[in-house]
């Protein structure tokens, strides 16, 4: 047997045909070419109309959960998620038709009647242009009981005064690094998913229960500390609802402390091992206030460790005293409170 | 394929981990080389749990496979290599029964291992501190090259050899040239013609002979020919093998500089402490990373107190020593830098910051940087000089088990630590879990032990007790340290400082221990 190595290779491996074409595509009436294997969502871009998204992320798999950015496909019977739908030659695209503007328009409103979507970026002027009106199904009413502990099929059926059931629920605190506000989780799966196999490989988290009683989990709803979680922190980089949160930022928004208008980012490079991962520093009052990743960066992918997400300390000791900002007033007391709860 | 040889990535190196993952789910092979079943070694395909010390005979043994099986690349060796036929007599003595001997990995997994490198159409070898913390490091990493040049697989994309890079900038460090016998851009001290240029540029007259490495200077300051020493960033307190031998000599030197974060256990040794500022939130500079990539590192916050950047501190020694090197910045250094070190020339700042990092060498600021290196030796007609082979033989670990000293105590590193924890002490990690002696459940079972019990251990220079945890990840015989937590593990204490004399790293992978559980009613004072 003889090894027949190619000739000396400078660059990755390429599908020539994969490349090499492109398809066009009618959006809205105007014709788009695109690379084959691009999405609709990437045609619309192309032309400067960008769809709605929530649970679409570019560094993760598509998972088709949210629907707020179907468009209507000629000879479809159903609307499509443009995020995932790929470009084929000819597709005649309408990203706001009749029947578009309704499905994203309930979409919307199921989403806000149910979830607290106050820090979402974006959908606040969503549910304007879509004239989405979530309190048409009646005043906000929590859950009575623990979303936790339900069983399929086992819920209360909703009283006669019922208005919209909620998915409200106390914030989870179990870790002095990020908290899990499950009242403003919209189910997009981008936290299972980076936590799984689109980046982290740890699968501490998936989605347990069905239907309305459907939610993000540890296995047996055990706590953070008690899963398999290694606090990289993947998921709160992706979370598009902020249901996700540092510690740090939950501390500072409670104490009416944090402040983005006053905040910089400043990009470097982590300080442990050799990878060169790229960190954005998000910074207060001097003070660094919550670490970030690129997503546009070939090292990270908007990826850390909990090394790079979460091991700043050393340059800020909260027990410093030679100059004492609110924020670490916050962040101390936060500390010191969990410290002696245990 | 990949090849990962001593090297947990998985925790030492996560997001180079999260590519490799991309190629495993890419259906890319994984085969782990580690004493340990690590974190890592459980997603290969095949975990070769070797013996700690044994991977010159496993490299040797699946050399001799590759020739054995016609699959070396002849056209390869012929073009690129010389001294094949030295190294195919070396390797011809590691038959598969000796090395199964020698490693305690079965024979047939060894050739199925060989045959799988040489096959694959792109294969790397990835390795770590288990190949380069040894008493002979340097011929483990050539036993290594060896197997590359005899496949063909360097010098293209997807095939090489990827030594990860323990520490943020530790590979700028030697780019700059923070090594002792090389100038910045690795070239080399003694060449008059090299020195000369940075002479003329600096206007100083730089020694024309080699300086020390670390490990020459502690045996400098053992003969008593090195008085003084100036460290900056290094806790050699806590992280010198043998380090209650390394700490007498630091505290027997006539002057300490030390300039730090923190008052490190070095510094608290120190006549004099410079504090630092934490250059890679606190300064402006440059980092380059494990594949060679220059990167802009930027000022967040304000360093704390008196700490100042390092290259403030310099400057200002230079003031006192009587040398005015002006509004001496990070950018105005780099730009010198330029243009004496020619693999460096075409990275201005502005070309870092615009693509996100550029990897050496960059040769003018229209090229792009490089992907890889020793693309060269495919060239038609070769590119300068042929590769060698370097055949290296097998030696056991300096500190030998006896019946005194029967456990294999290695080291390593945890997810959620780095070092001797100066940097990752502070922050809060749920998972953190301190120092402790990990041993396989065979070992303890007959220690009477069980996690959390007091273990005593005890090499032929010191003794450490900490509590024990029995741990999956070893084989009997087979006890493990991470490195991060000196206060309550001083693992340090048990290392043999012997050193390998190319490189000077210390052996600091394979401690001859004996274990002792100690007895509870003796608990109560242990620790205070």
């Amino acid at each position: 047997m003889t090894i027949q190595h190619p000739p000396v290779d400078r660059e990755p491996p390429t599908s020539s045909d994969e490349h090499a074409a492109t398809v066009t595509v009618e959006v809205d009436g105007r014709s788009v070419s695109v690379a084959r294997g691009a999405t609709l969502l990437d045609a619309c871009r192309a032309i400067e109309q960008p769809q709605p998204t929530l649970c679409f992320l570019e560094t993760l798999t598509p998972v088709n959960a949210c629907r707020v950015c179907v468009v209507e496909v000629e000879g479809s019977r159903p609307l499509v998620p443009s995020c995932s739908r790929r470009a084929e030659e000819g597709m005649v695209v309408a990203t706001d038709s009749p029947r578009v503007r309704h499905s994203r328009r309930m979409v919307l409103e199921f989403l806000g009647s149910s979830v607290d979507l106050s820090l979402a970026d974006d959908v606040a002027g969503w549910m304007e242009d879509y004239g989405a009106d979530p309190s048409r199904f009646g005043p906000p009413t929590p859950p009575a009981d623990e979303r936790d502990g339900r069983h399929a099929g086992h819920h209360a059926s909703p009283g006669p005064e019922a208005g919209a059931e909620t998915v409200e629920q106390p914030v989870k605190i179990d870790n002095d690094l990020y908290v899990r506000d499950y009242s403003r989780c919209i189910l997009c799966y981008r936290c299972v998913e980076a936590c799984g196999e689109d980046a982290q490989n740890t699968f501490a988290i998936a989605v347990a229960g069905r239907g309305f009683d459907a939610r993000i989990s540890t296995e047996f709803d055990l706590p953070l500390t008690d899963s398999a979680c290694v606090y990289c922190g993947n998921c709160i980089e992706v979370c598009p609802t902020d249901a996700l949160m540092f510690r740090s930022e939950h501390e500072l928004r409670r104490a009416e402390v944090w402040d983005e208008d006053e905040q910089q980012v400043t990009r470097t490079v982590c300080s442990f091992c050799g990878v060169g991962c790229n960190l954005e520093l998000h910074t207060q009052d001097d003070r660094i206030v919550k670490v970030t990743s690129p997503k546009d960066h070939s090292i990270t992918h908007g990826n850390l460790c909990v090394k790079g997400r979460f091991g700043y300390d050393h340059v800020q000791e909260l027990g410093d005293d030679l100059a004492t900002t609110p924020i670490d007033e916050v962040l101390r007391s936060a500390r010191d409170g969990s410290d002696a709860g245990g | 394929m990949v090849l990962l040889w001593g090297s947990n990535a998985r925790a030492a190196h996560p997001i180079f981990f999260h590519h490799l993952l991309k190629g495993l789910r890419n259906g890319a092979r994984l085969y782990a080389i580690d004493p340990r079943r690590t974190e890592s070694a459980q997603w290969a395909d095949i975990w070769l749990g070797l013996d700690v010390g044994s991977d010159i005979a496993l490299a040797n043994a699946m050399g001799k496979v590759v020739i054995d099986e016609g699959l070396a690349d002849r056209r390869f060796i012929e073009h690129a290599t010389t001294g094949f036929e030295d190294y195919a007599a070396v390797v011809a003595d590691y038959t598969l029964e000796r090395a199964e001997a020698l490693t305690g990995i079965p024979g047939d997994v060894i050739r199925e291992t060989a045959i799988a490198y040489a096959s694959a159409p792109r294969a790397q070898i990835c390795w770590t501190l288990g190949i380069t913390e040894h008493h002979n490091a340097t011929d483990n990493v050539l036993a290594l090259i060896n197997l590359a040049l005899l496949t063909g697989h360097v010098g293209r994309y997807g095939s090489g050899l990827v030594p990860l890079r323990g520490q943020n900038n530790v590979q700028g460090g030697g780019d700059m040239g923070a090594l002792p016998n090389k100038l910045p851009g690795f070239q080399d001290v003694e060449d008059d013609e090299l020195r000369g240029k940075f002479e003329a540029v600096w206007g100083r007259t730089i020694p024309a002979t080699n300086g020390w490495h670390l490990s020459e200077m502690f045996e400098a300051m053992d003969a008593g020919t090195l008085r003084g020493l100036h460290v900056i960033g290094e806790n050699p307190a806590d992280s010198e093998a043998d380090v209650e031998h390394a700490r007498a000599l630091l505290r027997g030197l006539d002057t300490l500089v030390v300039q730090d974060l923190f008052l490190t256990r070095t510094a608290e040794l120190a006549d004099v402490v410079l504090p630092a500022a934490a250059d890679w939130a606190e300064a402006e500079g440059t980092m380059t990373n494990s594949e060679r990539r220059v990167q802009r590192v930027r000022r967040a916050v304000s360093p704390p107190g008196q700490a100042r950047p390092d290259l403030d501190i310099l400057v200002a020694l230079a003031g006192r020593f009587g040398h005015d090197w002006g509004g001496l910045t990070a950018q105005i250094a780099w730009d010198e830098l330029r243009t004496l070190s020619p693999m460096h020339a075409g990275m201005s700042y502005e070309r870092l910051e615009r693509l996100g990092g550029i990897q050496w060498p960059c040769w003018d600021e229209e090229h792009p940087g490089e992907r890889f290196l020793h693309g060269r030796l495919w060239q038609e007609p070769l590119g300068g000089r042929p590769a060698p082979f370097l055949p290296t033989e097998w030696v056991p670990p300096v500190d030998r088990l006896d019946d005194e000293h029967p456990y294999r105590l290695t080291t390593g590193r945890h997810l959620d630590g780095y070092n001797t924890g100066v940097q990752s002490g502070g922050f809060s990690s749920p998972n953190r879990s301190w120092g402790t002696l990990d041993l396989s459940r065979e070992d303890a079972a007959k220690l009477d032990l069980i996690s959390g019990d007091l273990v005593r251990v005890r090499s032929r220079r010191g003794t450490v007790e900490l509590p024990a945890r029995v741990s999956d990840a070893l084989r009997p015989g087979l006890t493990f340290m991470a490195v991060h937590y000196p206060e309550e593990a001083d693992v340090n204490v048990l290392t043999i400082d012997t050193w390998d004399p190319k490189s000077g790293t210390a052996e600091f992978k394979a401690t001859a221990v004996s274990l002792e559980k100690v007895d509870s009613a003796a608990t109560a004072t242990v620790g205070t």
